[in-house]
């Protein structure tokens, strides 16, 4: 099953840490915001989307189908 | 194809009113309210219909929602109804009269002219479903409406249904399905982060079905009628009829009733006719699409014939742009009024709208072009899909369209020109009134 991301936007403050950790998959647009540029992950990149989504401080970044993480 | 064909024959289709108006019948010739004893002599006795019966018939109609989604009116039905029985079986409804689009007063209409009709389908609705509450949801505003509605609630009212109004503060995303069950459930009135969907945890937790008042005005009718009767007007993939607010550089600014299909021509003829030569067309309201009238004529009234150039009748708004308006100027002032309608919780939908009413105002203003201009587009591309509801897509398509569509209008306006009337490209900044009051 694959893993995908996804951010909740009334939760995301524009930190900027998931963009930081994940560029691959993840830019901030002009005011700070995350646009994740390809939601499905691969899997050598899913270590690293778990470390993103547990690293945001306002628990607005999400992984779906990755039972390891919330 | 052939199997909707076969369901008109198939179907009674002696009863119910022939051709139009269906929804708006009587109303030409009462100006009042359409009391319960008029609503019974307009469309005759409600036949008895089992909850699945009523589920089939909407299903072989072809019925879809006329809130803006489109969505198949069966389907959400069947949802709501399976949801229900699975959980325990009691389920709401939800008339959402909201009627925030500035456009549109199809709503009003219904509610404050024939609130029988909405609230029988309101009721042959939840007992498909299950459910034992309808609650109306009328804006702050609604004032003289809740007294027809109120009036029309405590004679419908009935043992096991409790049937109440409720209304919510103003604004333009307040009518946005999510927002409602929020705000129905004592939050603030502000779209959450589906799911989950109201049909699937809504209002207090219970599968929830949320329609608009139209799309429960022709399960009435469709109820007393069939769904053959339904489909004697519209086309096979669009059946019946719709309610359009049509408004802008037409002689008599109303709500009409017209069949699907109807060329986009004959629309404009309905209300009166046009006032002055057509530009353009905005189809579908705030949320909608600008169409120039060239390419507009040659369409239908029709999902498909729309979604040919992008459009979508959005709840049913036409306004009819005329050659002494400016549409650079209007679209600026409507992108200027939407962005202050974002619920401020996603901060693409926050900064973005903001970003994007500035720069288009500059560009309608003709004090910024070329580079503004694709920074513009990347911006109205950017933004999208990226709220939690889809205020951010509407203002994005809606600007898009503009740009499109006055393009040429651009260029004049950095040139210091404008093709408008009277009009001189600094005023661009100036509120928005398009379609507003008419």
């Amino acid at each position: 099953m694959s893993v995908r991301l996804r951010v909740n936007p009334i939760a995301c403050d524009g930190h900027g840490f998931c963009a930081e950790l994940l560029p691959e998959l993840i830019r901030l647009d002009d005011w700070g915001y995350p646009i994740i540029e390809q939601s499905d992950v691969p899997p050598n990149l899913v270590e690293l989307a778990r470390k993103a989504v547990e690293t945001c401080p306002t628990l607005a970044l999400l992984l779906e189908g990755d039972r390891t993480t919330r | 194809m052939s199997d909707a064909l076969t369901a008109v024959a198939a179907d009674d289709t002696r009863s119910g009113h022939r051709g139009l108006p269906r929804l708006l019948a009587g109303l030409d010739s009462l100006d009042q309210v359409i009391t319960a004893a008029d609503h019974e002599r307009i469309h005759g006795p409600l036949p008895p219909r089992s909850g699945p019966e009523l589920i089939e018939m909407i299903e072989r109609s072809g019925l879809r929602g006329r809130g803006g989604a489109d969505f198949p009116t069966a389907r959400k039905l069947q949802a709501v109804a399976s949801m229900g029985s699975s959980r325990g079986g009691v389920s709401a409804v939800i008339v959402n009269g909201s009627e925030t689009e500035p456009a549109s007063s199809k709503d009003a209409l219904l509610l404050t002219r024939m609130p029988h009709l909405v609230l029988e389908g309101a009721l042959l609705a939840a007992r498909a479903v299950n459910a034992r509450e309808v609650i109306v949801k009328v804006s702050d505003r609604a004032g003289d409406s809740l007294q027809a509605l109120q009036s029309a609630i405590s004679m419908r009212s009935q043992d096991r249904m409790s049937i109440r109004v409720v209304t919510g503060p103003e604004g333009y995303i307040a009518g946005e399905e999510s927002a409602v069950v929020h705000h129905l459930n004592g939050g603030k009135q502000l779209p959450t982060f589906v799911p989950p969907r109201p049909y699937e945890r809504g209002y207090r937790g219970r599968p929830t079905l949320i329609n608009n008042p139209e799309t429960l005005a022709q399960i009435a009718l469709i109820a007393r009628f069939g769904d053959g009767w339904f489909r004697e007007l519209g086309t096979i993939a669009d059946p019946g009829s719709v309610l359009v607010t049509i408004s802008g550089a037409v002689a008599h600014p109303d709500v009409y009733e017209l069949a699907f299909g109807t060329p986009i021509a004959d629309l404009l003829a309905a209300a009166g006719g046009t006032t002055e030569p057509i530009q353009a067309l905005l189809i579908g309201g705030y949320f909608g699409t600008w169409v120039s009238y060239t390419n507009a004529a040659q369409l239908r009234l029709a999902r498909n014939d729309l979604l040919s150039i992008g459009a979508s009748l959005g709840s049913g708004v036409v306004i009819a742009l005329g050659e002494s308006a400016c549409g650079l100027r209007e679209s600026a002032g409507v992108i200027k009024y939407l962005a202050g309608e974002s619920a401020g919780q996603c901060g693409p939908c926050v900064h973005g709208l903001g970003s994007i009413a500035q720069a288009f105002a500059a560009v309608a203003d003709g004090r910024a072009y070329e580079q503004e201009l694709r920074t513009l587009e990347r911006w109205l591309l950017e933004v999208r899909g990226r709220g939690a509801c889809h205020h951010p897509d509407g203002v994005s398509r809606f600007a898009q369209s503009a740009l499109e569509v006055f393009a040429a209008e651009i260029e004049q306006h950095h040139h210091g020109r404008c093709a408008a009337r009277n009009m001189v490209p600094a005023q661009a900044a100036a509120g928005a009134t398009l379609g507003r009051g008419g």
